[in-house]
C-alpha cells in the first residue's frame, strides 16, 4: 500500500527544503538589520515577530509533495517552509513578509497571515486557529462534489487547545477529506511537550476520534513522504480524516530573539547535527544515486529564486498609508445564485 | 368555503420570515447551506431554521455537534472555499466559547487576504432577555460584535426587514452578523412582540444593509433604537403623543455600516435625542450614537442627550431585578421628562 518516492519526487522536496532554508537564512539575516546592537523588534526593514521554520522543512514537503494546486492547506504562525512547498508566489509572498505593496495582501498581513488563493494557502498566527477553516474547506469540497483534500497543520501546543479536538471529531462525524499535521517540535516557546501534554505521543488521540494516527520519528522526510501519502489518498478516496504526528526539530527559536536559555545543555547541538536536509542530501547522494553535480544545480536555482525574491521585496515600494482604511468589505460580485 | 388569505394580508412572525428567506435563496443558490445546533429536526430552538430539513436535507441543513469553535470555523473555511454558509450560535453569549473563530478569522480575513479571500458567510444568533433566563442567555452584545472591524451587524425590529435582510445578508460576498431578538420572535413560550408580526411579501426582496427606517416620524424628540428597543419606542410615542409631544423613532436595522445620516437628519429636525439599547450602557451603541451627532453638529441638539441602556451590571435572575434592569416604554417616557423638566407627568 505504501508508496515509495521516485526520484522526482525526491528531487522536488529537497529542492522546496533547501529553498525553504535559503529563504529562512536570508530572513533571519535581513531580519537583524537595523536591530543591532539593541534589539527592538520594530526596527529594520522586517519587523515584527518572526517566526523561523528551520529543521521542519521535512513536514513541508513530505506531505505537499502529494498535494495539487486545488488542495487545501491551512498554516500555522511559523508558515514559510509550508508556503514554499505548496508553491506559494516566493516573490510575493516575500514582500508581504517585508510589509510592501507588491505582497500577498498588500503588506495587511504580514509574515503571519499569507494568503495565496492560486494555491489555496493560508495561514494564521493563534495556535490550533486552522483547523476548523481546514475542516469547513473539506466539507465545502463534499458537498460540491469537489476533488480536493484539505491539510491542517498545526504544531504539538495545539492539541491542548479545544479547536484541535473540536475539529477532529467533526472531520470524523462528517467523514471529510482532512489531514490533520502536527509537527512535534517538542516545545511551545519555551515549555516542553513532557510538561504540558499528557500522553507521550499525540498520534494515539486519533483513537478518541476514530481516526488513522500515523507517527513519525526523527524528522524522517521519506517516512512522513510514507504516512502523507496514506493518509492523503484515504482522503481522496472518501475514507475520511487521519491525524499524523512528526517528530521534528525547531532549529531557531520560538521567535527571531529568543535566547533558548530553557533548552537543556547540548539540546540544539544534538538537533544540528541531525538537521534533515543534509541527511536528505546524503541520502539522494548515496542510495538514490543521484550526482553531486544536480544537486549542486538544485541548490543554486533554490538559492537564486531566494535572491529574486529578497531583491523584489527590497525594491517593491511601501504601501500608501492611507491604503490601510480600504478594504474591510469587498464588493458584492453579483446576486444570488448568478454570482 | 375557502378563505383565501389576500397578499397584502400576509403576516408572518419573524422566525417564518427567516426560515422563508433561506428557503428561497437556498431554492436558487446551492451553495447556501445551514448548520448549527438543534437545526435540523427541530427546527432551530427559535423556529427560524423550521422545515428546511424537510425540504433540503440533512446535508444542506446541518446538524453540528456541541463545537462552536469547529463549526464556525469550518463556515469560515466553507465560504472561502465558494460555498455560502449559515451558521446559528444558538445564543449570542455563547459567542465567548468560539469568538477567535469570529472576530479573528470570519472577520479579518478579507482584509488580511486584501480581499483574495471572501467569507461570504451569515452567523445568526439570538439576543435578549426578558424572560428571566439568567445573564448567560439573555444578553445582547450588539456593541462587542459592532466594535470588532470586518462584520456587518443587522438587527430587524420585525418580519418585514427579518426577510428582506437575510435575504440581502445571504447574497453579500462579506460576512454578516445576524442578531434577531428572542422577544421577537414570535414564539408564544418565549412572549410575543405583537408589532414584530407584519405583512411580509412572498416573492423574495431585499432590505438594504446599513439603512435604517423611519418607524414614526415626529418633530420634538428623536428616539434611536434596534431589535425590540424599537417596540419600546413606539409605545413610548404613543403615550407621548397623548401629551402633544411629537416623537419621531429610527429603527436603525443595521449597526455596521451604521446610518448615521439617518441619525442625524433627525436630530437636525426635532433637536432632541434619546437612544434606547438593551445591550450594557458603557462602550457601546448608545455612546456611538450620541457621538454620530456631538461629533458632526453638537449645536444640533437642544438638551443634553439621554440614555435608556441596560446599566453595567450583568443581566440578573430575579423577575423584579431585571425588569428593573430592562429599557421599557415607560422609562423612555421617564427620560423624556428629564428632557422636558416642564413636561406634564
Amino acid at each position: 500500500m505504501t508508496k515509495q518516492a521516485t526520484t522526482a519526487q525526491k528531487l522536488w522536496m529537497y529542492e522546496k527544503m533547501v529553498t525553504s532554508r535559503r529563504f529562512e537564512e536570508a530572513i533571519a539575516r535581513i531580519y537583524l538589520e537595523g536591530k543591532q546592537p539593541v534589539f527592538n523588534m520594530a526596527n529594520g526593514p522586517i519587523p515584527g515577530e518572526m517566526h523561523l521554520s528551520d529543521g521542519q522543512e521535512p513536514c513541508a514537503v513530505g506531505v505537499c509533495v502529494h498535494l495539487t494546486a486545488g488542495d487545501i492547506v491551512t498554516a500555522t504562525h511559523r508558515p514559510h517552509h509550508q508556503a514554499i512547498a505548496k508553491n506559494v508566489d516566493l516573490k510575493r509572498m516575500a514582500a508581504e513578509i517585508f510589509g510592501k505593496s507588491t505582497g500577498l495582501s498588500g503588506g495587511r498581513g504580514g509574515h503571519m497571515h499569507l494568503f495565496d488563493p492560486a494555491v489555496n494557502f493560508a495561514c494564521s498566527g493563534i495556535v490550533g486557529q486552522g483547523l476548523g477553516p481546514a475542516v469547513g474547506a473539506a466539507l465545502s469540497r463534499k458537498m460540491q462534489g469537489k476533488p480536493g483534500v484539505a491539510v491542517a497543520y498545526i504544531g504539538e501546543g495545539a492539541v491542548n487547545q479545544g479547536a484541535f479536538h473540536e475539529a477532529l471529531n467533526l472531520a470524523s462525524v462528517w467523514t471529510l477529506p482532512v489531514v490533520f499535521v502536527i509537527e512535534d517540535n517538542a516545545w511551545g516557546i519555551s515549555v516542553s511537550k513532557a510538561a504540558s501534554t499528557a500522553v507521550p505521543h499525540n498520534h494515539v488521540r486519533a483513537d478518541a476520534y476514530a481516526m488513522p494516527g500515523h507517527r513519525v520519528e526523527n524528522n524522517d522526510t521519506l517516512a512522513i513522504f510514507a504516512a502523507a501519502g496514506e493518509a492523503i489518498e484515504r482522503a481522496r478516496s472518501g475514507g475520511g480524516p487521519s491525524l499524523i504526528e512528526i517528530e521534528t526539530s525547531r532549529l531557531a527559536g520560538h521567535f527571531m530573539g529568543d535566547a533558548e536559555a530553557y533548552r537543556p545543555e547540548g539540546e540544539k547541538d544534538g538537533l544540528v547535527a541531525k538537521d534533515p536536509i543534509p541527511a536528505f542530501r546524503r541520502h539522494l547522494l548515496e542510495s538514490e544515486g543521484v550526482d553531486e553535480q544536480d544537486l549542486v544545480l538544485i541548490e543554486d536555482r533554490a538559492r537564486d529564486a531566494v535572491d529574486e525574491a529578497i531583491a523584489f521585496a527590497r525594491q517593491s515600494p511601501d504601501p500608501d498609508p492611507a491604503d490601510a482604511l480600504s478594504g474591510m468589505f469587498v464588493e458584492t460580485a453579483g446576486k444570488g445564485a448568478d454570482a | 368555503m375557502t378563505t383565501e388569505i389576500k397578499e397584502n394580508e400576509r403576516k408572518l412572525t419573524i422566525a417564518r420570515a427567516m426560515a422563508e428567506a433561506l428557503a428561497q435563496e437556498m431554492r436558487i443558490d446551492p451553495r447556501v447551506f445551514v448548520m448549527g445546533e438543534d437545526i435540523g429536526a427541530l427546527g432551530g430552538v427559535y423556529g427560524n431554521t423550521r422545515g428546511l430539513i424537510d425540504e433540503f436535507g440533512a446535508e444542506r441543513v446541518r446538524d453540528t455537534p456541541i463545537s462552536e469553535t469547529a463549526f464556525v470555523g469550518a463556515a469560515v473555511g466553507a465560504a472561502q472555499d465558494g460555498m455560502r454558509p449559515v451558521v446559528e450560535l444558538m445564543f449570542v453569549d455563547f459567542f465567548g466559547v468560539c469568538f477567535d473563530a469570529i472576530y479573528n478569522l470570519m472577520a479579518k480575513n478579507t482584509y488580511f487576504s486584501n480581499g483574495s479571500f471572501r467569507v461570504p458567510m451569515v452567523l445568526m444568533t439570538s439576543t435578549g432577555g426578558g424572560y428571566s433566563d439568567g445573564g448567560q442567555h439573555s444578553q445582547c452584545l450588539y456593541g462587542t460584535f459592532a466594535h470588532l472591524p470586518g462584520m456587518k451587524v443587522v438587527a430587524p425590529s420585525n418580519a418585514y426587514d427579518a426577510k428582506g435582510l437575510m435575504t440581502t445578508a445571504l447574497r453579500d460576498d462579506n460576512p454578516v452578523v445576524y442578531m434577531y431578538h428572542k422577544g421577537l420572535q414570535g414564539m408564544g413560550w418565549l412572549g410575543t412582540e405583537r408589532g414584530a408580526t407584519v405583512h411580509v411579501p412572498s416573492d423574495p426582496y431585499e432590505v438594504e444593509i446599513g439603512k435604517a427606517a423611519i418607524a414614526r416620524e415626529g418633530s420634538d424628540l428623536t428616539i434611536v433604537s434596534i431589535g425590540i428597543g424599537v417596540h419600546h419606542a413606539l409605545r413610548a410615542a404613543a403615550q407621548l403623543e397623548t401629551e402633544g409631544v411629537s416623537a419621531e423613532v429610527v429603527d436603525l436595522r443595521s449597526l455596521v455600516p451604521l446610518d448615521r445620516d439617518a441619525i442625524r437628519a433627525s436630530v437636525a429636525k426635532t433637536g432632541r435625542l434619546i437612544v434606547v439599547d438593551e445591550d450594557y450602557r458603557s462602550f457601546g451603541m448608545s455612546g456611538e450614537i450620541i457621538a454620530t451627532v456631538a461629533e458632526h453638529d453638537p449645536a444640533m441638539l437642544k438638551a443634553a442627550p439621554i440614555r435608556v441602556a441596560f446599566p453595567d451590571v450583568p443581566i440578573p435572575f430575579a423577575r423584579v431585578m431585571e425588569r428593573h434592569c430592562l429599557p421599557d416604554a415607560d422609562k423612555i417616557v421617564a427620560a423624556w421628562r428629564t428632557i422636558q423638566p416642564g413636561a406634564r407627568s
